[in-house]
């Protein structure tokens, strides 16, 4: 604005001036979509590979041609794959994982965030922080003591729970609930204090106001927290690696370099289709809920 | 409809007092403002009648329940917030009709009383939209709205106006007052603007630092204030203040001001004022009781020459101030009398109004 009310005068005296701003914004424009390609093509490029080496045969792929063109396009990577029993077990184990991960999660997720955010009571502030600690700590850091956990359950009471996928669904919510309880407790924190009294004085119980005030109101970060709990659980790899070995019980990342790598032999054609393919359930649930994920749903609650 | 009663209210956040025992008798249909500088303890006041937040001791009674224990909902009061508080993801038919859908209303009955709060405020077009598609003012409606459907015993009202833009706020100012004259509901208003409170109250209670200074009506409070901070508090502008000495005058009293100014005690007032020769006191008289001197001094007024410090026309009225031992004076003088600064001008002082103030009690005598 201040370069508009300086210039504007200069470009009516010398008449040379005339259109300095939008030159001015169409360099800055340039330089964002010279950075923009160039982020582009860094993340593209791996997915488009996996894309391509899909199409190809074994032949073609240890063959010395051109690796960024296809020349005997075949599908039969994928008919392989998806005609293999043990792919679609991998496939079915990670869903009904990442599905029931991201109820638990949420549920617990969304309570927890609640009360901390809300309801104060004694050492809710603590609790709070020690959510945050609990997500600071990394998995690799967790699953040794987990597994030692694990044996000592067994030897107490008898109950595996090494070696079974369903055993991902208590493991996997460790490192997405203080995540999303977290941000959670972030979003309702910035849900004006005056709404819930509102709401309390309209005759709104503490599950009326999550459910009729919070939920709805918090839509676009309970979404955005529900994609990230997702995303976790559905690309974590180092669980099911440590504590699934049975073809059977295995999750995709894992199943994938684990039954398609033999030795040394890496069936390429089928690993880049696997993997591709495993991309593919977040990058739809990506799209759809991306509108929600940037709406604005707060605008208006008060004065804006 | 009911009366409300504060009896002995003391709140206290982490040790330190919010509000330090008031006592309060609120009439059926009353229009009560509470008003009072920030941190007054005023809204504290109110959100416990609200039942937001807890009493530390005392007790609150709306009609003839005692409400200390009773939860927000079950007290049949409705609030409206500064920032209007409305929920941004209903419609305005659905924020109105909130609290009666939580009660489980005939949805015909909802219907019927939403749309006749929405006539009283005038937003009958605006029902089907959303918060953010609508006005500052226009939000403050549906907020009024919100609580007029729900028909409680009392209304409850938190600083409605202060986040409406000058004009808004003296047009909305009408319309509240216009509302409660058709709704005729008991109503607790909070302010810290004293235009407001003046304007709407039936009757004004003016706290500070946690505490009742008066209850009053309007004309009761700007004309006989109780203590220094009300009668400072009240009125714009403000109250003159000046330290003066009351001395024997022969039969009667003198005021002494300064060394060049000095104003006779009405005979109305000598023998209230008469324990008091003597001593140290505040002088306070406000300034429309400082005008222009035309002709005859009327009686119990007093005439006087002072130079003019600063002259400030007004329109309607100008504003003349003037220095008497450091403190600044103001009289509010018809436009075309007033004089120039630097220049003397004749002022004439109504004492009939005058008030006397013991410094150390900050009572008015």
């Amino acid at each position: 604005m201040t370069t508009a009310t300086a210039d504007a005068p200069a470009g009516h005296t010398t008449g040379i001036r005339y259109g300095s701003i939008s030159r001015g914004r169409r360099r800055t424009l340039y330089w964002s979509y010279f950075f923009l390609i160039l982020f582009v093509i860094f993340f593209l490029t791996p997915p488009v590979y996996m894309f391509i080496t899909s199409l190809k045969s074994s032949a073609e792929i240890s063959a010395a041609s051109n690796p960024w063109w296809v020349y005997n396009p075949t599908l039969s990577n994928y008919a392989d794959l998806l005609t293999q029993k043990t792919y679609l077990i991998f496939f079915r184990n990670s869903v009904v994982v990442s599905l029931c991960v991201v109820t638990i999660t949420m549920l617990i997720s969304v309570l927890a965030a609640f009360s901390l955010a809300r309801m104060k009571f004694w050492g809710s502030a603590t609790l709070a922080t020690g959510v945050f600690l609990a997500y600071l700590i990394p998995d690799t850091l967790v699953f040794i003591p987990l597994f030692k956990t694990f044996a000592f359950i067994h030897d107490k009471t008898g109950i595996e729970l090494i070696n079974h996928w369903w055993v991902l669904i208590i493991l996997l919510p460790t490192l997405t609930v203080p995540f999303c309880t977290w941000i959670m407790i972030g979003y309702f924190a910035s849900i004006p204090k005056e709404l819930d009294e509102a709401a309390l004085i309209d005759g709104a119980g503490y599950i009326q106001m999550l459910t009729k005030i919070f939920i709805p109101v918090a839509l676009p970060g309970i979404i955005a927290a529900t994609i990230f709990c997702f995303t976790v659980s559905w690309a974590n790899f180092l669980y099911p690696l440590a504590f699934t070995t049975s073809a059977d019980q295995l999750t995709l990342p894992v199943g994938i370099v684990t039954t398609l790598i033999r030795g040394d032999v890496y069936a390429w054609g089928q690993i880049m289709t696997g993997a591709l393919l495993g991309a593919a359930p977040p990058l739809i649930i990506y799209a759809f809920l991306m509108d929600y994920y940037i709406a604005g749903l707060t605008a208006g609650a008060t004065k804006g | 409809m009911a009366q409300v009663a504060l009896r002995n209210i003391v709140k206290t956040f982490d040790k330190t007092p919010a509000v330090q025992g008031i006592d309060l008798d609120i009439a059926d249909r009353e229009f009560i403002v509470l008003v009072g500088p920030s941190g007054c303890g005023k809204s504290t006041t109110l959100r416990m009648i609200a039942g937001l937040e807890e009493a530390t001791s005392g007790e609150i009674y709306i009609g003839d329940q005692l409400v200390n224990d009773v939860p927000p909902k079950d007290r049949d009061i409705a609030m409206v917030f500064q920032n209007y508080a409305l929920y941004p993801h209903m419609t305005v038919f659905e924020n109105m009709s909130f609290g009666l859908r939580l009660k489980k209303f005939p949805k015909a009955e909802i219907k019927e009383r939403v749309q006749g709060a929405a006539r009283i405020l005038d937003i009958t077009e605006l029902l089907d939209r959303r918060p953010k598609q609508l006005s500052g003012g226009q939000r403050q409606r549906v907020a009024m709205g919100r609580a007029i459907v729900r028909n409680p015993k009392v209304f409850l009202f938190d600083e409605p106006l202060s986040n409406l833009d000058a004009k808004l706020r003296v047009q909305m100012r009408t319309e509240i007052k216009k509302i409660h004259q058709k709704v005729t509901t008991t109503t607790v208003y909070v302010t810290h603007d004293q235009v407001e409170a003046m304007t709407l109250a039936d009757r004004v209670v003016i706290m500070n630092a946690g505490r009742i200074d008066q209850i009053g009506s309007p004309h009761e409070v700007y004309h006989t204030p109780k203590t220094q901070f009300v009668a400072g508090f009240i009125g714009s502008p403000t109250m003159n203040m000046l330290p003066c000495r009351l001395v024997e005058n022969g039969s009667g009293l003198t005021i002494r001001l300064s060394d060049w100014l000095s104003l006779p005690v009405p005979p109305s007032r000598v023998a209230r004022y008469r324990a008091r020769v003597g001593s140290e006191l505040t002088f306070g008289l406000r300034p429309e009781h400082i005008i222009e001197g035309r002709g005859d001094v009327p009686p119990g007024a007093a005439a006087f020459e002072a130079p003019l410090d600063v002259v400030e026309p007004m329109g309607m009225e100008t504003m003349v101030y003037f220095i008497v031992d450091g403190v600044e004076v103001c009289g509010r003088v018809n436009p075309a009398a007033a004089g120039r600064v630097g220049e003397s001008m004749r002022l004439v002082a109504d004492l009939n109004q005058m008030h006397l103030i013991d410094p150390r009690t900050q009572m008015v005598i």
